[in-house]
């Protein structure tokens, strides 16, 4: 009896869905958080776009278009499948808009923003696979290839050198600029009110947590009191966190999942390394700058932190193994 | 916030409010009652009867296999139709005992009760074995044993299990609502046990009626009382109620015991209850039927042996065909084809859903976003221990602690990319223990064998030395 029943149960195994637990699902997915973090770039896009005038919204609208564009070509191309609506390549592609000069040329910012793509991201494997940060890996190429292009902030009758870089050369800036927003810069480092307001948003929606921007930020604070020449000075704290993208970089970029440590313990080593990276650069390198540089060297430092984090598992005292 | 809580952990919906305010309901079956061998954990029982035996309620069926398993009892009278295989709520081919119901609910006469004042630990002990009682939360672990541990006097926490933190099962809540006083009673035959130990009752704060009525009830009895526990699953898993209760941790290879611990259902509670002070056998436990796709979500007090399928008709049927039938929770339970199963020991629920989150899901590429790190309670990484699952990479694998993975799913849940994270780890973990059992087996083995190399070479050394 119980053999024809079973047999029965066979049959209807075909209509019923049979699966490993749990049986139920979050309603995140990759795509959602990509929106997420778009949708918190957005003030200080906004932001930038208002300050700079029409070229940045110019810059910023074909990066992103070229950024998807590129990825569907490449997928095209290999037979692999398509992956665009993920958002992650429109995402590499305004990251990388932020920290493009707002009168930085088109065709310029187009090649940057294939280097992101094609060579950073899509030949190590796509999605999840980049062992650096996309968008700054561009933008590390464009400062490397265009030099000049790249440090010309100047925009309508403004010219000359960003305010870090006037401070480190001792001229005295008005902070209150900085914060605000009416420095020279990129496009996206404009106004740190924006940023940290995105910020908040992301931290609010879940997207990320304050391990690695809180670690990198203190890190860096200390590294400055104890090397930056002038102490627990709040002016200067102020403007070396409003500057050079720190903000930006350390919140939206630090924070990239697939090139940041996966375990709290490696989070917080990778934030320390980042604020004393970063420190290192402001201080004692010739240019002002070092937010990118600090974030790509760490980024590869990422297996390493992973390899040796110590993993304490539930349930084993130090000693054990 | 609790401060009763472990780090890690996740909050899916719940959907407790389909059933938990409506009264258990007894429910006499109708048709034929099936009997698994198998239905805890440890070697399968015996058959004591044999087909065309006329039974009575209460009558033990079959006998314990061995120390770690139980005895089983009709749950009705009638006649042993077969003793055949019959599919079981995991869906395996079970050895079982087929009895055809007569409708009569004869009940045999149950050995006279001693006063509890009178009753000493070893008597509670063998009261617990003789009823068949195992562990009801799920896993089937023969309670005898767990109250027997190697070193009695250093038990010091008894843990009443009552967290229920499965989302959708409101059978422990419906059971401290309506049988609080058998639930504190199996906690004080088990403090009869082990006098100097202290009764905890663990209870998830998102049932504060249990709490209150609980707390009133213990508060003049000195060595028992009520922890309200931070809601978060999977609060009741054993090893993380006992880290939440007292803040001991184990690991996969050591024992509640190990912590000074033993940790019981609330179900099981009151069955030990009803062993000890009826000298009742278990047969009968409560059992939710729930979810969107079932008319009249609610509990049912059911005699073991019932087929799921009266469970569900008994709920007033199925609104529409659900799209996935789940024997148990939807975090830890197993996805059925075929509801004429019979409620078993360890049944809690069956959950009925329309819609199927998992068979439409698409696994995208892992973006290393460290959710699953943050929800997994064994504080591991499941995302590389999937990849490495799926590579069969032993090394890494145990390098990284995979076989202390506790199977509850929390990573599945959160991951964005939609990884069968879990199923991939469970799977690993199978044959990781198999492989490192297999490899200690070797090394035995060639250690008797060298050991015996060594006696016959000692042998040969005595026989020369005999010789000059």
């Amino acid at each position: 009896m119980g053999q024809t029943q079973g047999a029965a149960g066979n049959e209807t195994a075909a209509l019923r869905n049979v699966s490993s637990n749990p049986h139920i699902r979050d309603s995140i997915t990759t795509q959602k958080i990509m929106c997420y973090v778009i949708l918190s770039l957005l003030p200080t896009t906004i932001y930038g776009v208002y300050h700079f005038g029409i070229q940045a919204l110019l810059i910023v609208l074909c990066t992103v278009a070229s950024a998807v564009l590129f990825e569907y070509l490449y997928e095209k191309l290999m037979h692999l499948p398509i992956t665009i609506k993920d958002g992650s390549a429109a995402l590499t592609g305004l990251l990388l808009a932020l920290n493009l000069p707002p009168r930085f040329p088109i065709w310029a910012a187009v090649l940057g923003s294939a280097f992101s793509i094609i060579v950073v991201k899509m030949l190590f494997g796509g999605l999840g696979q980049n062992f650096m940060n996309p968008a700054l890996g561009g933008r590390c190429f464009l400062l490397i290839s265009f030099a000049g292009l790249m440090t010309n902030f100047s925009y309508d009758s403004f010219t000359g050198a960003t305010y870090l870089a006037r401070l480190k050369a001792g001229e005295m800036v008005n902070s209150y600029d900085m914060v605000i927003g009416n420095e020279m810069g990129t496009i996206g480092e404009g106004s740190v009110i924006w940023i940290v307001l995105g910020a908040c948003i992301l931290i609010l929606l879940g997207v990320i947590d304050l391990r690695i921007p809180g670690s990198y930020i203190v890190s860096f604070v200390i590294f400055w009191v104890l090397f930056g020449g002038h102490g627990f000075d709040p002016y200067y704290i102020t403007a070396q966190l409003s500057g050079g993208g720190l903000m930006l970089g350390a919140f939206f970029m630090a924070t990239d999942y697939v090139t940041s440590p996966i375990t709290t313990k490696g989070k917080i080593i990778y934030g320390i390394i980042l604020g004393v990276l970063t420190g290192v650069f402001r201080v004692f390198a010739s240019g002002a700058e070092g937010v990118s540089y600090a974030i790509i060297i760490s980024n590869l430092l990422v297996p390493l932190i992973e390899r040796w984090a110590p993993l304490k598992c539930f349930g084993y005292v130090k000693s054990e193994k | 916030m609790s401060q009763f809580t472990f780090s890690g952990g996740i909050h899916p919906y719940d959907g407790k409010e389909l059933s938990k305010d409506k009264p258990v309901k007894e429910l006499l079956p109708k048709g034929d009652l099936v009997f698994p061998l198998s239905q805890h954990i440890g070697a399968p029982a015996k058959p004591v009867v044999e087909k065309g035996d006329h039974v009575k309620v209460g009558q033990m069926i079959a006998e314990a296999g061995g120390f770690v398993s139980a005895n089983i009892y009709s749950s009705v009278s009638g006649v042993v139709k077969s003793i055949e295989k019959h599919r079981v709520p995991v869906q395996d081919m079970v050895d079982s005992i087929i009895i055809e119901n007569d409708g009569a609910y004869e009940e045999v006469e149950y050995p006279p009760v001693r006063p509890f004042e009178e009753l000493t630990g070893a008597d509670i002990v063998s009261a617990v074995k003789a009823a068949g009682v195992v562990g009801l939360g799920g896993a089937g672990f023969p309670t005898h044993v767990k109250l027997s541990p190697k070193e009695p006097d250093k038990i010091d926490y008894i843990i009443a299990n009552c967290a229920e933190c499965e989302p959708y099962l409101t059978s422990d809540y419906r059971r401290m609502m309506e049988n609080p006083e058998e639930l504190v009673g199996g906690m004080e035959c088990i403090l009869k046990i082990f006098p100097k130990a202290k009764g905890i009752i663990a209870i998830e704060d998102n049932k504060p009626d249990a709490i209150e009525k609980l707390q009133g009830m213990v508060s003049s009895i000195p060595n028992i009382e009520v922890y309200a526990m931070t809601t978060k699953y999977p609060q009741g898993s054993e090893r993380h109620i006992i880290y939440a209760c007292t803040k001991r941790e184990i690991n996969s290879k050591m024992l509640p015991a190990d912590a000074g611990c033993i940790v019981d259902n609330c179900e099981t509670l009151v069955a030990i209850n009803r062993a000890v002070r009826q000298n009742k056998p278990l047969f009968q436990r409560i059992v939710t039927i729930t979810g969107d796709a079932v008319n009249d979500p609610r509990n049912f007090a059911v005699r073991c042996g019932t087929s799921f399928n009266e469970l569900i008709e008994a709920a007033g049927g199925f609104k529409m065909e659900p799209g996935k039938i789940i024997s148990g929770g939807p975090m830890m339970g197993f996805a059925v084809f075929d509801t004429d199963v019979p409620v078993t020991k360890t049944s809690s629920a069956m959950l009925c859903l329309l819609e199927d989150q998992v068979s439409k899901t698409v696994e995208t590429a892992c973006i290393n976003c460290g959710r699953c790190v943050d929800a997994c309670p064994e504080k591991l990484i499941p995302s590389q221990l999937a990849t490495f699952a799926e590579h069969e990479d032993y090394d890494n694998y145990n390098r990284l602690f995979g076989t202390e993975c506790i199977e509850c799913g929390s990573c599945t849940y959160v991951c964005p990319a939609k990884r069968q994270l879990a199923q991939a780890i469970k799977s690993m973990k199978r044959l990781a223990m198999g492989k490192a059992r297999a490899e200690a087996a070797k090394k035995k083995a060639a250690a008797e064998k060298a050991a015996e190399e060594g006696k016959a070479a000692a042998k040969n050394d005595a026989k020369k030395g005999g010789d000059k």
